[in-house]
C-alpha cells in the first residue's frame, strides 16, 4: 500500500513534468471549448440553439481527453517504460506488477477527470454550460469509457514490440477516431453516409454516444449497445494486458 | 563458512547460442565473490539467473537457500541488485528515486547517508536524464544497496567510471562486506577483481577456467614474475645464472628484461638488485613488473583479453 501511494504520486508528477501529455488532456481541452464558444457565436448548427451546441460540446471533448489519455498517454508510457528497461529495475524489487499497473490506470485515470474538471469549470465559469442530465450517471459514463480505453493502451503497449510503434500506431487510431466519432466537435450525422457507417467500427463513436447521451439526460436503456461494447472493451483489456504484461 | 550460493551444473542456451555450459560453483557469507571474463563470456547470464531474471534451462541452483526461479518473490527482499541495462524515467530526480524505491522494502537504509557516500549529494535535485553515465551508475549502486540487503548483486559495477570514482566504489563495497554481506559482482576489469574480490571465478565461453583467490591464481598459475631495467653499460653475460627459478634474460639495447617463472621464496627483484649491487654495475628505471590476473587469462586460454574483445 506505502509503495502504490509512493508510485501515485511519483507517475503523477512526472506525468505533470511531461509538458506534451499535460498540455493535451488538460488545457487543449479547455482551448477546444474557447474555440467552440467563438464559433457558435456567430455560427449555428441548424435546427440548434448556440447554447445546446456549446452544451453538446462539452461531452465531445470529454470524450476527446478519454482518447488521448487511453491511446497516447498509456500506450507510450507503459512501452517506453518497458523498452528503457524501467520495468525491469522494477522487476529486482519486491513490488508487484499488479501494483505497477494498477498505479498507472490510477494516475492515468485521476489526469483525465482532472482535465474533465477543467473544461467543466471553464465551461460553467465562461460559457454558462449546463448539465442537463444526472451527474452521477455522467460519472458512471466516463468512468467505465475510460477504463474502457485504458484497456486499448495496455493492448497496444503489450503487444507493440517498441514504443515508437506503440507512440505510431496509438497516433494512427486516435485521429480518425477523433474526426470520425465527432470527437473533433463536428456533428458526425453532417459526414458522408459511408464514412458513418466507418465510424461504427470505431470505439470513441461509443464513447461519444453515450456521455453525449448522459449529458442530456437520457436513459441508460438507450445506451445498451455503447454499454456493451465499452464493457467488451474493458475485459477484453485487462485480460490480455494481464496475460501480455512483459517486465523486459 | 556458511555457503549463501550454491550453483550445480547450470547450463542456459540461447536459440543456437551457449552462454554458459554447466558451471558449478558456491559462494560463502561474507565474501566478495567476482565473476571476470570478456564480454560474452557468460557473466551476465550467471548473475542473472541467481537474481531469479533468467530462469537456467538445467542445473540447480540455491539461493539464500531458495531456489531463484521459483521463490524470486523471497529474494526481492532480501537482495539488492545492479543490473548491467536499466533505466528510471527521464525526469525523475534522484532522490525522488531514492524515496520511491525505499517505500518497496519493509526495512530501508538512510538514503541521504547513501547519497554522500556516492558524491551524489549535489545532483539530488537532478533528474535522471540529465546524469552522466557514471552518475547514473553510482545512482543504481545506491539502489542496489539501499533495502541493506544480505546479498548484493552488481553487474559490471564501474564500467563507464573514471578511476577516482572507481576507487571510492571499491571502498564502498568493501565497506558494505565489512557490515556482514555478501557481494557477488562481475567485471571484465582484472584489476577491479585483483583488487576487490576475495575469490574469482573466470568465466570464458561459459565455463570456468578457474576458480580461487586472485593471490593463489597467480601464484599457483607459474605465471612469470618479471624485472625491467636499464644499463647505461655493456650487461656481463651470467650474472643471473645461478638465481632460482626458471631465469630467463633479455636484453633490447640498453633495457633488459629478468623472467622468472614463480615458485621462488624470494622476490625476483630483490635477488637481481643483489646481483647488480654486488657487481657494482650502474642501473637506471628500474620496476618490477607483478603478473596480474591478465597474466593468468592469458595463460589458462591463450589469449588476451583485448584478443578476445575484438574476436
Amino acid at each position: 500500500m506505502k509503495s502504490l501511494i509512493k508510485m501515485i504520486w511519483m507517475e503523477t508528477k512526472l506525468f505533470l513534468r511531461e509538458p506534451v501529455s499535460a498540455f493535451f488532456t488538460l488545457i487543449f481541452p479547455v482551448m477546444m471549448l474557447s474555440l467552440f464558444g467563438t464559433i457558435y457565436s456567430s455560427t449555428s448548427i441548424p435546427g440548434k440553439s448556440a447554447q445546446m451546441s456549446l452544451n453538446a460540446s462539452v461531452p465531445i471533448l470529454m470524450a476527446l481527453i478519454i482518447g488521448t489519455t487511453g491511446l497516447m498517454s498509456t500506450t507510450i508510457t507503459m512501452a517506453t517504460y518497458r523498452e528503457n528497461d524501467i520495468l525491469r529495475r522494477l522487476q529486482t524489487t519486491p513490488v508487484s506488477s499488479r501494483c505497477v499497473l494498477a498505479a498507472q490506470v490510477i494516475v492515468v485515470f485521476m489526469m483525465t477527470s482532472l482535465g474533465v474538471l477543467l473544461l467543466i469549470i471553464a465551461g460553467r465559469l465562461v460559457y454558462d454550460v449546463s448539465l442537463d442530465g444526472n451527474p452521477l450517471s455522467v460519472l458512471v459514463g466516463f468512468t467505465l469509457a475510460s477504463l474502457s480505453f485504458f484497456g486499448i493502451g495496455f493492448i497496444l503497449a503489450g503487444t507493440l514490440p517498441t514504443a515508437r510503434s506503440a507512440q505510431v500506431i496509438g497516433l494512427v487510431l486516435l485521429y480518425p477516431m477523433v474526426f470520425l466519432s465527432g470527437a473533433a466537435g463536428f456533428p458526425r450525422e453532417l459526414l458522408p453516409e459511408t464514412i458513418q457507417k466507418v465510424a461504427a467500427f470505431l470505439p470513441l463513436t461509443y464513447v461519444v454516444n453515450l456521455l453525449q447521451g448522459l449529458w442530456f439526460g437520457e436513459a441508460w436503456s438507450q445506451h445498451v449497445a455503447d454499454v456493451l461494447i465499452l464493457g467488451a472493451i474493458l475485459v477484453a483489456g485487462v485480460l490480455i494486458s494481464n496475460r501480455t504484461f512483459r517486465w523486459e | 563458512m556458511n555457503t549463501i550460493v550454491k550453483v550445480e551444473g547450470l547450463s542456459k542456451t540461447y536459440g543456437e547460442t551457449i552462454a554458459v555450459d554447466k558451471i558449478s560453483f558456491e559462494v560463502f557469507e561474507r565474501e566478495i565473490f567476482g565473476m571476470v571474463g570478456p564480454n560474452g563470456a557468460g557473466k551476465t547470464t550467471t548473475i542473472e539467473c541467481l537474481e531469479g531474471l533468467r530462469v537456467p534451462d538445467q542445473g540447480r541452483i540455491r539461493v539464500l537457500g531458495v531456489d531463484p526461479a521459483r521463490e524470486s518473490h523471497v529474494l526481492r527482499k532480501r537482495t539488492g541488485i545492479q543490473l548491467q541495462e536499466s533505466n528510471l524515467p527521464d525526469r525523475m530526480k534522484v532522490w525522488e528515486a531514492l524515496d520511491l524505491y525505499a517505500s518497496f522494502y519493509p526495512k530501508v537504509i538512510d538514503w541521504e547517508q547513501l547519497l554522500v557516500q556516492l558524491g551524489l549529494e549535489e545532483k539530488r535535485n537532478v533528474p535522471f536524464r540529465k546524469l552522466s553515465g557514471g552518475q547514473k551508475q553510482r545512482l543504481f549502486i545506491a539502489l542496489a544497496l539501499l533495502p541493506d540487503p544480505k546479498l548484493v548483486f552488481l553487474d559490471e559495477l564501474t564500467t563507464g567510471l573514471d578511476p577516482r570514482a572507481r576507487h571510492a566504489i571499491w571502498d564502498l563495497v568493501q565497506g558494505v562486506r565489512g557490515r556482514g554481506k555478501t557481494v557477488i559482482l562481475t567485471t571484465h576489469f582484472m584489476e577491479e577483481a585483483e583488487r576487490l574480490c576475495d575469490r574469482v571465478v573466470i568465466l570464458d565461453q561459459g565455463k570456468i577456467v578457474a576458480l580461487d583467490t586472485p593471490s593463489s591464481l597467480i601464484s599457483n598459475m607459474g605465471v612469470e614474475e618479471r624485472v625491467v631495467f636499464s644499463l647505461d653499460g655493456f650487461m656481463p653475460p651470467g650474472l643471473f645464472e645461478d638465481l632460482s627459478g626458471d631465469i630467463k634474460v633479455e636484453v633490447n639495447g640498453e633495457q633488459v628484461v629478468v623472467r622468472s617463472r614463480n615458485g621462488r621464496n624470494d622476490p625476483l627483484v630483490s635477488d637481481v638488485v643483489k646481483q647488480l649491487c654486488v657487481n657494482n654495475i650502474s642501473f637506471r628505471d628500474l620496476r618490477t613488473e607483478q603478473p596480474n590476473l591478465e597474466d593468468v587469462f592469458l595463460n589458462l586460454t591463450g589469449r588476451t583479453l583485448e584478443e578476445v574483445e575484438l574476436e
